[in-house]
């Protein structure tokens, strides 16, 4: 007997309880356009934000209201990725540049003496806001991985033995997480259009040439060499300091043969890419 | 010449450690665990192995296999732990019972949350808790006979063969205050019925002494809760003396609710804490189902730590000055 | 014995230099004279290389409202205006000074007559004392200038003369007291006089009873000057720690100890301003305590403005094989060197060798939430809370949190049981929020 008004009981309760939920999904149901859910499935849903929009399923919200592809992109997928979006929502894809990040430095442990030694906090934004390093360089690479920290798809890892940052092009997708983490700004985003490698100033020291020179054994002293052998003058110089237009760099190699203070680096072999074309 | 360090101030530390205090809180639970053995013999060491052997088993295996982390064991919190756990079990109690409450305190009351320093409930008392809604039988059965025990020296020989035998709070919840039938001085050295660690009055504030003078704790909790308690057991007509040193009253003062974790940051949230336990506990004590309150007081409390840190903020230096001045 | 009430710990206070004399070192063959000696703009060179200069001379005249001239130790030829190491390895400017090897230091300019000093208003007491490069030397070295000018509308009544010394180890302020009492008391006039305040206390902690003595001994002639014993407690020598210690009255948060009428200057500045208006001496040199446990030679020296630390460490015995760590200032709030070519500044208060054992920071452990950091903060923070925030970027928060109230002392970090680094989060926490307003 017992058992069966408790049976009834809570039946009945549970009818209500259905009753009410169903009440409230069918007042509180908001429709969502299906397309963003599509498009959502296409995004790697690593939130980075590298599109400008705070998250995945914004960035698939605004494709779906967009009118124009023109704007919209994801550096986490692919242009076929894109393509497939434009699909979905019946509009042109857009090509767009796809982008990769470089580390402006490239003083290993040999190249800049450590002269101290840090001890603390891991973070290369507290060594940063209270140190200089353990360097005499103000300006370059600490090393304690930030920016392998905020890489939301594992594209930076550290160095063994040289604590410099790497960026693996292959799984780098430009998103930018990195550039705003470096408390230094060293990372940087170029046009990336392989197998064209990428040429780049891997040095962000704008002290003058002689404490440059002191306190790196690979830092840009400024001496515009590079700037002088480029066929289209795409070394410029700041502050000491040669940063290259990528806009107008053809990765010749030029550059990187001339620095006499080898600053200058690329992403892969100059001569097979010559030879490759 | 070596490479000079460079680290932020300051650049001395006072040297102390977590696994100091812990160990200090270890030591200090010493002469109560003696009482304890004292009073019921080997089953309370017993208990007392299987206890902490469970619960350093169960850390081990959690930081080991499911955190992937540095083995935490040397720390000692696990190792208090457990011996927290088994001062408030029987002597009793079921081997394989000790270790399910282990593996509750450790498994659920710990590590779930993220290990030490992130648990929200002292681990040893949701140990003890869910064994006593699970086995409410087993966890209220003392042994009898402990007066003839402690005139006989030994006496493990009678302990073997257990009955129930009630405690004080027994007859103190069914409304009989009077101290006719029992011996303070009895009370105050061990020779009473209750769980193991209760039972030595003096032993635990031997061990209170000590914590305060290594300043491993500060008084505000124990004197608090104890103050509360008396307070309101004599404001419900019962006799403060026999409530302070009856059940655990002394061990969740002592030993459970000045617990770091699970206890508020600022001096005046302690004291705030501490009588709020001392209130609850006497609450049901005289008005709740169950005889002793202590442990619900206690982990009824550590759910409100949160909000006591939140709202008992310390006082800003100059903060009422400069908003006198604007 | 009165102190300040909220928070603050005892450190042990390893004053291996107690009692020690002033002594002075020699003067290096080369002085490397930092332009940026003081909080604010650095100096601007007014010497060019190949000028001959003598001691005592203007080298560099202050960049701004917030800064103080440079003045040249020894007599010597200005060799370059080049970069030079800071404690903390930055390049900045310096004057690199050659010294003369034969000629003597003989700089012995017109001292004024008592009278000459009576008669000179607070205006001209004030402008001497920016004339002579005075900058605060407890360690903060912010231009005393600016801080004897008291801002229109407020009234100083108590002078407070820091002579708590509460960093362990350090024992320059000590030492100095014992040695010029006296001059440091008429120092001490003369800042009463600049700012019109109507009283003087002399504020001391009680681990230096010498001290006491002898200060007592120069106050007893003027009825409102006094010294005041204080309770040994870190930090006791914080501006806003000391006024409450000495008067009982609490400076508003954010706000500059002028609000209650207070100003506060360390024994050594009151020592430098008698030097500057009694002698016409400026700033140029002054006391470090060198100390460490394995140091052969510690002591308080005498330490000529530009001296490479090197130097200052060799006459103390050199560095010791196992020096770790080498602490410009105390070991609470002092910062680590990593450049051993760098020279002394005016703001140097001390230098302590760490061996390498001591130099480590322990393994850092979870938070147990014991509340022994909101314990110790003597501003009434919670540094657990602030660490958490600015281990998530979360900066607001800690403004809420009252960070900016931080004075950097240290005490949540030296009492940690976990070790933690809570001052370098509550460090950035703050570099993050100025950053942010401007």
């Amino acid at each position: 007997m017992t058992i069966t008004v408790s049976i009834i009981v809570l039946g009945i309760i549970g009818i209500i309880a259905a009753v009410l939920l169903f009440a409230a999904a069918k007042k509180f149901y908001v429709y969502e356009d299906p397309r963003i859910g599509e498009i959502e499935e296409l995004l790697p849903g690593a939130n980075c934000g590298g599109c400008g929009f705070s998250g995945c399923h914004a960035f698939a919200v605004e494709c779906a209201n967009a009118s124009s592809m023109d704007g919209l992109n994801c550096t986490g997928v692919n242009s076929e990725g894109m393509k497939k979006i434009a699909d979905i929502v019946g509009l042109a894809p857009v090509a767009s540049q796809r982008h990769v990040a470089v580390v402006r430095c490239s003083a290993s442990c040999e190249n800049r003496d450590p002269r101290n030694h840090y001890d603390g906090v891991r973070s290369c934004a507290i060594e940063n806001a209270l140190y200089q390093g353990e360097s005499d360089c103000i300006y370059g690479c600490l090393g304690c991985g930030d920016c392998v920290k905020a890489c939301p798809f594992e594209a930076i890892t550290i160095i063994p033995g040289e604590a410099l940052p790497k960026v693996d092009f292959n799984k780098c997708t430009g998103c930018g997480k990195c550039v705003e983490t470096c408390p230094r700004h060293l990372c940087e985003l170029v046009p990336y259009n392989p197998p064209t490698p990428v040429v780049w100033v891997a040095c962000a020291n704008r002290d003058r040439g002689p404490i440059a020179m002191k306190e790196c054994g690979v830092a840009c002293i400024g001496c515009t060499k590079c700037r002088k052998v480029c066929p289209n003058e795409a070394p410029e110089i700041t502050s000491f300091l040669a940063r290259i237009d990528q806009t107008k760099c053809t990765a010749c190699g030029d550059c990187i043969a001339a620095c006499p203070r080898h600053s200058i680096v690329s992403s892969s072999p100059i001569k097979t890419h010559l030879q490759q074309q | 010449m070596n490479k000079l360090t460079i680290s932020l101030s300051p650049h001395i530390h006072s040297g102390g450690s977590i696994s100091r205090c812990m160990w200090n809180v270890v030591i200090a639970m010493m002469p109560a665990l003696a009482v304890a053995i004292w009073t019921f013999g080997l089953p309370a060491l017993q208990v007392t192995l299987i206890s902490v052997a469970a619960c350093l088993a169960t850390e081990w295996a959690v930081t080991r296999y499911m955190f992937h982390r540095p083995c935490t064991l040397a720390n000692g919190s696990a190792l208090i732990t457990g011996i927290l756990l088994a001062f408030n079990l029987p002597s009793i109690l079921p081997w394989w019972m000790v270790i399910i409450g282990a593996i509750v305190a450790i498994g659920i009351g710990k590590m779930s949350f993220g290990g030490l320093g992130c648990n929200i409930w002292n681990p040893a008392l949701v140990g003890r808790v869910f064994l006593l809604i699970s086995f409410p039988a087993a966890m209220t059965t003392w042994p009898s006979g402990v007066q003839s025990a402690f005139d006989g020296a030994t006496g493990s020989s009678q302990q073997a063969n257990a009955s129930t035998g009630a405690t004080l709070l027994t007859h103190l919840n069914g409304g009989d205050t009077s101290m006719a039938d029992y011996n303070f001085l009895d009370m105050a050295i061990g020779n009473m019925n209750g769980s193991l660690g209760e039972v030595g009055g003096i032993a635990i504030l031997i061990g209170l002494a000590y914590l305060l003078l290594t300043r491993t704790v500060t008084w505000h909790i124990p004197v608090s809760m104890l103050g509360s308690a008396a307070l309101f057991s004599w404001a419900f007509g019962g006799n403060p003396l026999l409530d302070l040193f009856a059940g655990g009253l002394l061990l969740g003062a002592v030993f459970m609710a000045t617990d770091y974790v699970t206890s508020p940051m600022t001096r005046s949230g302690q004291l705030l804490f501490g009588f709020m336990i001392g209130f609850i506990t006497i609450i049901i004590r005289r008005f709740g189902a169950y005889p002793e309150g202590v442990s619900f007081a206690i982990l009824l409390m550590n759910s409100f730590v949160p909000l006591i840190n939140k709202y008992m903020r310390p006082s800003v230096f100059g903060e009422k000055e400069r908003r006198s001045l604007s | 014995m009165r102190t300040f009430r909220k928070g603050g710990i005892h450190p042990p206070e390893n004053k291996l230099t107690a009692g020690k004399p002033i002594v002075g070192i020699p003067t290096p063959p080369e002085l490397r004279i930092m332009l940026s000696q003081c909080i604010g703009v650095p100096a601007k060179p007014v010497v060019k290389p190949g000028d001959h200069v003598q001691r005592g001379q203007l080298i560099a005249e202050a960049g701004g409202f917030v800064s103080a001239p440079v003045h040249s130790p020894a007599n010597g030829t200005i060799k370059k205006i080049e970069p030079t190491r800071t404690h903390q390895g930055i390049w900045q400017d310096s004057i690199v000074i050659a010294i003369d090897p034969e000629e003597s230091e003989s700089f012995a300019p017109q001292a004024r007559t008592p009278e000459e000093v009576e008669a000179l208003s607070p205006d001209e007491i004030i402008a001497i004392v920016g004339d002579a490069g005075i900058v605060g030397l407890g360690g903060a070295a912010f231009p005393t200038r600016v801080k004897l000018s008291v801002p229109k509308g407020k009234k100083a009544t108590t002078l407070i003369i820091n002579g708590a010394e509460c960093e362990p180890c350090l024992t320059c302020d000590d030492a100095l007291m014992r040695a010029e009492a006296e001059k440091i008391v008429k120092g001490a006039l003369l800042i009463m006089k600049a700012t019109e305040a109507e009283e003087t206390v002399i504020g001391i902690e009680s681990n230096k009873p010498e001290a006491i003595e002898a200060m007592t001994q120069a106050a007893a002639p003027y009825p409102y000057l006094r010294v005041e014993v204080l309770k040994k407690k870190y930090p006791q020598g914080g501006e806003k720690q000391l006024i409450y210690a000495v008067t009982g009255k609490t400076v508003p948060a954010g706000a500059l100890p002028i609000e209650t009428g207070c100003i506060v200057d360390n024994v050594a500045t009151a020592y430098a301003i008698y030097e500057a208006v009694y002698n016409r001496i400026p700033l140029m040199e002054r006391i470090v305590t060198v100390t460490g446990p394995e140091l052969s030679n510690p002591g308080n020296f005498l330490v000529k403005n530009g001296t490479p630390l090197s130097a200052i460490l060799d006459f103390a015995g050199g560095l010791p094989e196992d020096a770790g760590k080498v602490v410009a200032g105390g070991p609470m709030m002092g910062r680590a060197v990593s450049a051993l070519d760098s020279s002394a500044t005016k703001g140097l208060s001390g230098l302590v060798v760490i061996p390498v054992s001591a130099s480590k920071r322990m393994q850092e452990g979870p938070c147990i939430r014991c509340g022994r950091c909101v314990s110790a903060c003597p501003m009434g923070l919670e540094p657990y809370l602030l660490m958490l925030q600015a281990e998530h970027k979360v900066w607001d928060g800690m403004s809420e949190h009252n960070v900016m109230n931080c004075l950097e002392c240290g005490s949540c970090s030296y009492i940690c049981p976990a070790s933690r680094p809570l001052l370098d989060f509550i460090k950035l926490g703050k570099q993050e929020l100025r950053k942010a307003k401007i």
